[in-house]
């Protein structure tokens, strides 16, 4: 069914128009820039479009593999995500039983959820189960150290990696009449739309880019990326609407949402790199960081559009 | 076979660690060496062993205690087939038997075999380097020539805490430093302090 959809088609033909301008683009700028500076953020800008070749090739893989071989990749994700940040949050002996029940019942139960599309389950597993639970383990070992603050960070990388992250597949599972079997396409729009606003507020930024939204949690951050990476995903998300079961209006507020969402999902897991004095949650991705930096924004888009749709539009 | 089996157990120890390894003005060469690490978690050897390069592994022998790896066959196979481990006995504690631990070591190493050793001895809890045994001392006053490199485990004592039996899949890192060397006139325990001290700034990297 999937794979023949002519529309998903063309969404995976604009991309790859995309990366290959992209390319070109930074190839041109390789031979134009002659300063050492221009150099090293042109060197940054090549590795970044590299690895958005290999991340776009993964994802497409995936995506039109299937809703199994989705969910597979985004636990996948959920998987190396939660590994980067627990690395950074310092947690203790205590924390131990709680990161084995974290890392290998409840992500894998969490994306099981989403692969037998049970909702119900699946919406509260983490904020009342999970919440309720990683707390208790925690008490039983005994260590009354930092207790509070130490829960807190538990529950926010089972919220944050699993939880938030698992809403991205979960648009597979929403029923909107008149779109059946044509959710990927919800999902890669939701994706496209998160990254692109991402990409294009880094772009806006480092050419006019002047006042810093928030100079001591993420100085790259600036006033006049944020309105112009949002104005033109916005505008890219309305031309989409084709491919969507949304009217180009709602299109247009869906993309707002997501790109708000995602840069707040990118200025509050930037506060948590700054207070643990990193730039970087790792370095699997060259150029990007690590996974959790390249997929931040869609760990805060993902839940809002999977529930503002669902609301909206789904019967499920 | 031994080394297929090898190969795969140092993937599966670099997956589970999700360890990556970082050379501070040491290249990674299939010298003769002695690397001695801090050891915090049941994990450290393997780790240790599994992000050295193929050939420098090829040649690396970890020290390892001889009452826990010849409980079982198959302890006992992975000890000497697969990770080619020197076994000595933890508790020697008359001066022969420590002599004779030592010449274990010494024949392990042979002509151009490298070690790996822990010699603060037990497995802190993983915040402080505890004072070191006096083997790295003799090692290195009977093979002057062999470079001493010290390497910091960092996040393997929460990988796999000392207790516990099941790994949380974390990222660790593995720093390897500067090579050393017994100074000539050097005291035992001016020396086993340098040694520590060497660990310890890889430690504050």
């Amino acid at each position: 069914m999937i794979y023949r959809d002519q529309e998903l088609f063309g969404l995976y033909m604009g991309i790859l128009v995309l990366l290959v301008v992209a390319s070109i683009i930074g190839f041109l700028l390789e031979w134009r820039v002659k300063t050492p500076r221009g150099r090293a953020t042109v060197a940054n800008i090549n590795a970044r479009i590299k690895a958005w070749w290999v991340m776009s090739g993964v994802f497409a893989l995936a995506n039109l593999g299937g809703t199994t071989t989705t969910i597979l990749l985004f636990a996948f994700l959920s998987f190396l995500a939660l590994r980067e940040f627990v690395t950074l949050t310092p947690t203790r002996r205590g924390d131990h039983r709680s990161l084995l029940f974290t890392f290998f019942f409840l992500m894998p139960l969490q994306y099981f959820l989403v692969a037998t599309q049970w909702y119900g389950l699946f919406s509260v597993l983490v904020p009342v189960y999970a919440f309720l639970f990683i707390p208790t383990v925690n008490a039983l070992q005994g260590d009354p150290k930092h207790f509070l603050e130490r829960t807190a960070k538990l529950q926010w990388s089972a919220m944050i990696c699993v939880y938030c992250l698992s809403h991205a597949p979960a648009l597979l599972m929403l029923r909107i009449p008149g779109y059946e079997h044509e959710n990927a396409k919800l999902l890669l729009f939701m994706v496209l739309i998160v990254q692109l606003s991402d990409v294009l507020q880094y772009v806006w930024g480092k050419t006019i880019g002047r006042r810093p939204v928030a100079p001591n949690i993420s100085p790259n951050k600036t006033v006049e990326g944020l309105i112009g990476g949002i104005a033109s995903a916005t505008i890219i998300g309305t031309l989409l609407w084709w491919a969507t079961p949304f009217h180009p209006f709602v299109a247009w507020l869906m993309a707002l949402m997501i790109s708000l969402a995602g840069f707040a999902g990118g200025l509050t897991m930037s506060a948590i790199k700054r207070d643990r004095g990193v730039k970087d949650y790792g370095t699997l991705i060259e150029g990007h960081g690590g996974i959790l930096d390249r997929i931040d924004s869609m760990c805060f888009a993902a839940p809002l559009f999977f529930h503002v749709v669902r609301f909206f539009y789904s019967t499920i | 076979m031994a080394s297929l089996v090898a190969s795969f157990l140092a993937f599966l120890a670099r997956l589970i660690s999700g360890a990556s390894d970082l050379w501070l003005d040491c290249e990674p060469l299939p010298k003769q060496r002695i690397y001695f690490g801090n050891h915090t978690s049941h994990m450290d050897f393997v780790v240790l062993w599994s992000v050295l390069p193929d050939d420098v592994r090829a040649q690396t022998r970890p020290v390892a205690a001889e009452e826990y790896w010849t409980t079982s066959k198959l302890r006992k196979y992975v000890a000497a087939e697969v990770f080619r481990a020197v076994l000595v006995d933890r508790n020697s504690n008359t001066v022969e038997q420590r002599r004779d631990q030592m010449e274990r070591m010494l024949s392990g190493m042979g002509k151009d075999q490298s070690l790996i050793i822990f010699p603060e001895g037990t497995r802190g809890e993983g915040d402080e380097v505890q004072p070191f045994k006096s083997g790295l001392y003799h090692l290195a006053k009977a093979r002057p020539e062999v470079e001493l490199v010290p390497v910091f485990l960092e996040n393997l004592n929460r990988v796999l805490p000392k207790g516990e039996y099941l790994p949380v899949p974390l990222l660790s890192r593995v720093y390897f430093g500067p090579p050393l060397h017994l100074q000539e006139g050097e005291s035992k325990d001016a020396f086993l302090e340098r040694a520590r001290q060497a660990m310890v700034k890889l430690a504050s990297q």
